[in-house]
């Protein structure tokens, strides 16, 4: 068949929202898009560990250290389904750590921003994780159906990261001054890189288009960090704080809330790798897997042991078809 | 550098799904990639089927399910887990779609409401 009713046939598929599957065809750079995208984002879930990972030793209650254990094991698990998307795609595990590794493959710039105080947690849950919702969820109808299964799944399970944040920040917003300046504290460095996660304006993001034809995406940018600020600038005030921003207004007429502009230099300066903690996160994430090269070795070396050594091979644990079997016997 | 190395998990194309294909079963790569794919499996309460859930890299069937249990059961999603080796599945090809499931396309009255009776016939 021309290349060019494969393309037709694709198109009028995605436009019935019938979802793409591993096997069919797909342009090129549908598939190409989808793997840097999703790769990206699995890089962004397990960096993302990272910033949070920093402050389980020192949580101030067993509640607060279990729950940031459980969304950190969360992140983890995030990273995992999605890495198994893009795989549908024909890129290796390997290949795709290896990008990240050297600097190819980008992640979300939001965890090249350091986490020195405890309100952070609480600021990461209620903007980060409450930003990257936002985001999410138009991706649980995203044509490709893997990426859309894994996200339903991911979705699912962010609701109580961005519940306990906010109520990390509650619980600050009603003690003591100091407790109350580390909570606005961490909401002023938190804001204005929440709202960059958004990616780019419309008007300076070329692939907006395409990817909505595709119905990789649904809404723009715009839209999202639109329907973002108008939900924070509404939540903010149960806690007493203010977002740092001074145009922050409502607008009668547009129904939205005004916002001043978003300073791009920053936010280009750190996708490039100059933010505060570009360098530390992949070395971090380096460190870890070079490590962890001996574990991954010995149990290939156990497996394959106990697949050539009779005496090692155990019967696995009975299957309920073998349980059927020795009763026919 | 050919990336797109086509190996499409839980999906295997018939001619793919050959036990000794390197790019299947991992070996002969270094590191995780080392660790063949398995598909998992879980029944989210007695009564139900398995339903594919996802899949993940193990070395071995154990590892395979302890993992499954980590990822897939964190909330009480399961009461019992299926692993299987990706390779092990055997897939048809979307390409063959429309002849292969041809013989069903015209055979309607394989539906109840192909049948015309009457609205006082009852309990049918
Ligand atoms: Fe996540
Ligand atoms: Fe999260």
């Amino acid at each position: 068949m021309p290349l060019q009713n494969h393309e037709e046939i694709f198109q009028k598929k995605v436009d019935r929202e019938v979802r793409i599957e591993p096997r069919d065809w797909m342009p090129d750079q549908y598939r190409k898009t989808l793997i840097r995208q999703i790769s990206q984002h699995a890089h962004s879930e397990i960096v993302g560990m990272l910033p949070e990972g920093n402050w389980i030793t020192r949580a101030p209650s067993l509640r607060r250290k279990a729950t940031l254990i459980a969304k950190v094991q969360d992140e983890a698990g995030h990273g995992l389904y999605l890495y198994s998307a893009a795989e549908t795609l024909g890129i290796t595990r390997d290949e795709m750590i290896r990008q990240l590794h050297v600097g190819k493959a980008k992640y979300s710039s939001i965890f090249n921003y350091p986490t020195p105080s405890w309100a952070d947690m609480g600021a990461i849950g209620w903007l980060v994780d409450g930003a990257a919702i936002m985001n999410q969820v138009p991706l649980c109808r995203a044509s490709y159906g893997p990426y859309s299964r894994a996200m339903i799944r991911i979705c699912k399970e962010e609701s109580f990261h961005q519940r306990q944040g906010f109520e990390i920040l509650l619980t600050l917003s009603t003690g003591s001054d100091a407790q109350r300046q580390m909570c606005q504290d961490a909401i002023d460095r938190w804001w204005w890189p929440s709202i960059m996660m958004f990616g780019p304006n419309d008007d300076s993001s070329p692939n907006t288009a395409q990817s909505m034809k595709w119905k990789i995406k649904r809404f723009t940018n715009d839209e999202l960090r639109q329907r973002f600020v108008d939900i924070c600038a509404e939540q903010v005030k149960i806690l007493g704080m203010n977002l740092p921003d001074p145009e922050l207004k409502w607008n009668q007429e547009r129904g939205h809330f005004d916002f001043g502009p978003i300073n791009w230099d920053e936010f280009w300066n750190v996708v490039n790798g100059n933010g505060p903690c570009n360098k530390e996160r992949l070395e971090a994430r380096v460190k870890a897997h070079e490590d962890g090269a001996w574990v991954r070795e010995a149990a290939v070396a156990y497996a394959n042991k106990r697949k050539t050594d009779p005496r090692q091979a155990t019967a696995p644990s009975s299957s309920h078809f073998e349980a059927g079997q020795s009763l026919l016997k | 550098m050919n990336l797109l190395k086509k190996f499409y998990y839980g999906d295997l194309p018939e001619q793919k799904a050959s036990a000794n294909d390197p790019s299947l079963t991992g070996e002969g790569r270094e590191g995780a990639a080392a660790w063949p794919l398995w598909e998992i499996f879980i029944r989210s309460k007695q009564g139900l089927d398995h339903k594919h859930v996802g899949s993940l890299h193990a070395t071995d069937a154990q590892m395979a399910m302890e993992n499954a249990r980590d990822v897939y059961t964190r909330r009480q999603e399961g009461v019992s887990i299926w692993v299987v080796e990706s390779r092990h599945v055997h897939a048809s090809n979307p390409d063959d779609a429309e002849s292969f499931y041809d013989p069903a396309n015209d055979k309607v009255y394989r539906h109840p409401t192909f049948y015309d009776l009457p609205d006082e016939l009852k309990h049918m």
